[in-house]
């Protein structure tokens, strides 16, 4: 198990590598870079535009070099440690990030324990008693929540909650403890506003992972083992928790690593509409203005979250099913 | 000989599937008693309701199946039990199931759990019916495993199923059925997912463990040698019916039915003096959906008489001996 754990954390680093170079071509992409924006900025503005002074700002930040040498320049600095600096914010790109990325990850990280925990109660239910009421209620349920998309949820649960108790359920604290310091109170208080980014961001997620639970489950009760397992006298819950039910759960253990970045991208919009200090809102803004220190490194960033994700579901896959630890 | 007491008693059983194409009969109206110790073969061809008699037993017969008739009565401590009256997911039940009567099936890739080792899952079974603990537990499942001949079985009880061949599989699978000691065994094909000379070792141990243990057995099969080695009894099925049934050497000697006497005659045979000629059954198992009038093997049966096997169900004819058949060919004396 050690040996398979260590084998996929050697297996990152060119993984990481490839990754890197995807990130900066793809930021790399679009004509132009930040000079010219920052010149249409400044144009649109009716301000005086020096030539001279644009060229030398250039030459600063290196953006006249070839293309392969500011990769390996902005390799070269990520390896030590130093993100660059954001050209629109003049600031550290690491401040920037350090700034919100605990808040995209708790947001993340509570939709997803807030998904499993609705549903895989909800798909053992929905398989067990195939084409019950319960289980009609359930997908009719599940479908309104793939289908709904999250802003939509988000402004409707605004409005009901500020119709309900008159407060407007914005950010991630309430007033009084924003610019206080870390406190246990601190602590309930963001818990309190934490769930419903949560449940916006989480709603489509949760809604496919019990269609997912589902047909799996529905799938591993047909199999001969499940009525072996019957025939030795087990009680029917104890069978199912402990035989189709870790099979089932493989499908869905291996969609952890993915749930990581799409939860960034669900909770763009519904950071815009509930005003979160979240990095998805700082990554659309740095990819307009071509800041490409600030995107590229959350583009590294968020690849290097989800290949941890895809190592947590790696190792979660060979604890349930003993047949993966011998692989890769 | 004399008889030993009665173990279970079928009377008139009969389970059906509902679907959306229909009512499928796959077990109409079967009886058939089993002594204590007492080993009963149930042939037939695939389809004609073996595995659902022997799942009907244990009640573990597939969803959108169910028993609608009759009565199968366990015999213990002088006292019985209709295990068709049981509640499937109740405590009786289950008491029974892996304890009482127990099952080897057919397909021990299947037929284990691929995510845990066969210690755990037979060390299960032994905790569910016996008051001991995890370590008594796995003593006796290396016991176990020692006495169907497994190889170091201190080692092989950690090992996962998907490490071991096909015939060490199905020896851990009858291993993990006996650990209980059950009055029963249902072995269902047990050795048709093994090689042949796999299948000789399995069928020689099950005969050992049966003397030695004194249980009972209800072996189903379509392979008749693997009747002729192991059973006092045998029964014929056919569409769900129990056509004939007869003690072993009865039947291989003097058959009554036309089916078993076309079963018979299909098996091929090898040695010396014999040419291959094989003498197959005409036609095939019609749809279970669309089961035939009368006599359910009246389209195939070269004794068909017009009028009575399309028209009349035969009744059950019992013949001397213990032999008993159903066909219009024979009448009661």
């Amino acid at each position: 198990m050690w040996s398979f754990i260590l084998r996929r954390i050697l297996l990152m680093v060119p993984t990481l590598f490839v990754v890197s170079v995807i990130s900066f071509v793809i930021i790399e992409a679009p004509p132009g870079d930040f000079m010219d924006s920052y010149v249409n900025a400044l144009l649109q503005e009716q301000e005086a535009v020096d030539p001279a002074e644009i060229e030398s700002l250039r030459k600063r930040y290196g953006l006249d070099a070839p293309t392969y040498v500011r990769y390996f320049r902005w390799l070269g600095n990520i390896m030590q440690g130093n993100l660059g600096r954001s050209l629109e914010w003049n600031q550290p790109v690491s401040k920037l990030v350090a700034d919100r990325l605990p808040w995209s990850l708790a947001i993340s990280v509570a939709s997803f324990f807030l998904a499993y925990a609705i549903a895989i109660p909800i798909g053992l239910y929905s398989a067990t008693r195939q084409y019950s009421l319960g289980d009609y209620f359930f997908t009719l349920i599940g479908f309104i929540g793939l289908a709904t998309p999250n802003f939509l949820l988000a402004l409707l649960i605004l409005w009901y909650y500020f119709v309900a108790t008159g407060n407007v359920a914005v950010g991630l604290f309430s007033d009084e403890y924003l610019i206080a310091p870390w406190s246990f109170a601190k602590f309930i208080d963001l818990l309190k506003h934490l769930w419903l980014p949560a449940l916006v961001v989480g709603t489509a997620g949760t809604a496919g992972l019990i269609r997912v639970m589902r047909a799996n489950l529905l799938d591993e009760l047909e199999r001969p083992y499940v009525m072996v397992a019957r025939s030795k006298g087990l009680s029917e819950g104890k069978l199912l928790v402990k035989y189709p039910f870790r099979i089932a759960m493989n499908p869905v253990a291996s969609t952890i690593g993915w749930t990581l970045p799409t939860l960034v991208n669900g909770e763009l919009l519904a950071s815009l509409v509930l005003g979160l200090p979240t990095i998805a809102p700082l990554f659309v803004g740095a990819l307009l203005s071509q800041d490409m220190f600030l995107a590229g490194s959350v583009v590294m960033i968020l690849s290097t979250l989800t290949l941890v994700g895809t190592l947590l579901s790696d190792i979660v896959l060979a604890w349930l099913d003993p047949r993966i630890r011998g692989a890769i | 000989m004399t008889q030993s007491p009665l173990l279970l008693s079928v009377d008139n059983l009969a389970t059906h599937f509902f679907s959306q194409e229909g009512i499928l009969e796959a077990v109409d109206g079967v009886s058939f008693d089993i002594h204590a110790g007492e080993a009963l073969g149930i042939a037939g061809e695939s389809g004609c309701g073996k595995s659902v008699t022997a799942q009907s037993i244990l009640r573990i017969v597939p969803k959108n199946g169910k028993i609608v008739m009759g009565e199968i009565s366990l015999f213990q401590n002088g006292e019985s039990v209709d295990l068709v009256q049981l509640d499937d997911r109740g405590q009786e039940i289950r008491q029974i199931r892996g304890g009482e009567i127990a099952m080897v099936f057919q397909e021990p890739m299947a037929a284990f759990s691929m995510v845990y080792t066969i210690g755990n899952q037979i060390t299960e079974v032994i905790r569910l019916h016996q008051d001991c603990s995890q370590n008594e537990a796995r003593d006796r499942a290396i016991e176990m495993l020692r006495r169907v001949g497994m190889p170091k079985p201190e080692q092989t009880i950690d090992a996962y199923p998907f490490a071991l061949s096909g015939g060490m599989r199905q020896r851990a699978m009858i291993a993990m059925a006996l650990s209980c000691h059950p009055a029963l065994l249902i072995a269902d094909e047990p050795t048709t997912a093994v090689d042949v000379t796999i299948q000789a070792q399995v069928l020689e141990l099950m005969k050992d463990l049966q003397r030695d243990m004194g249980m009972a057995l209800i072996v189903i099969t379509h392979d008749l040698a693997v009747i002729s080695e192991l059973c006092d009894r045998v029964m014929i099925m056919y569409l769900g019916k129990d056509v004939e049934s007869a003690p072993a050497d009865v039947i291989f000697r003097d058959p009554k039915h036309p089916y078993t006497i076309g079963l018979l005659r299909s098996v091929p045979e090898l040695g010396e003096g014999h040419s291959q000629e094989l003498d197959p059954i005409s036609g095939s198992v019609p749809s279970p959906y669309r089961r035939p009038s009368g006599c359910p093997f009246h389209p195939r049966c070269p004794e068909f008489i017009p009028d009575v096997c399309d028209v009349h169900l035969p009744p059950q004819i019992e013949l001397a001996g213990g032999h008993r058949v159903r066909c219009h060919l024979y009448v009661q004396d």
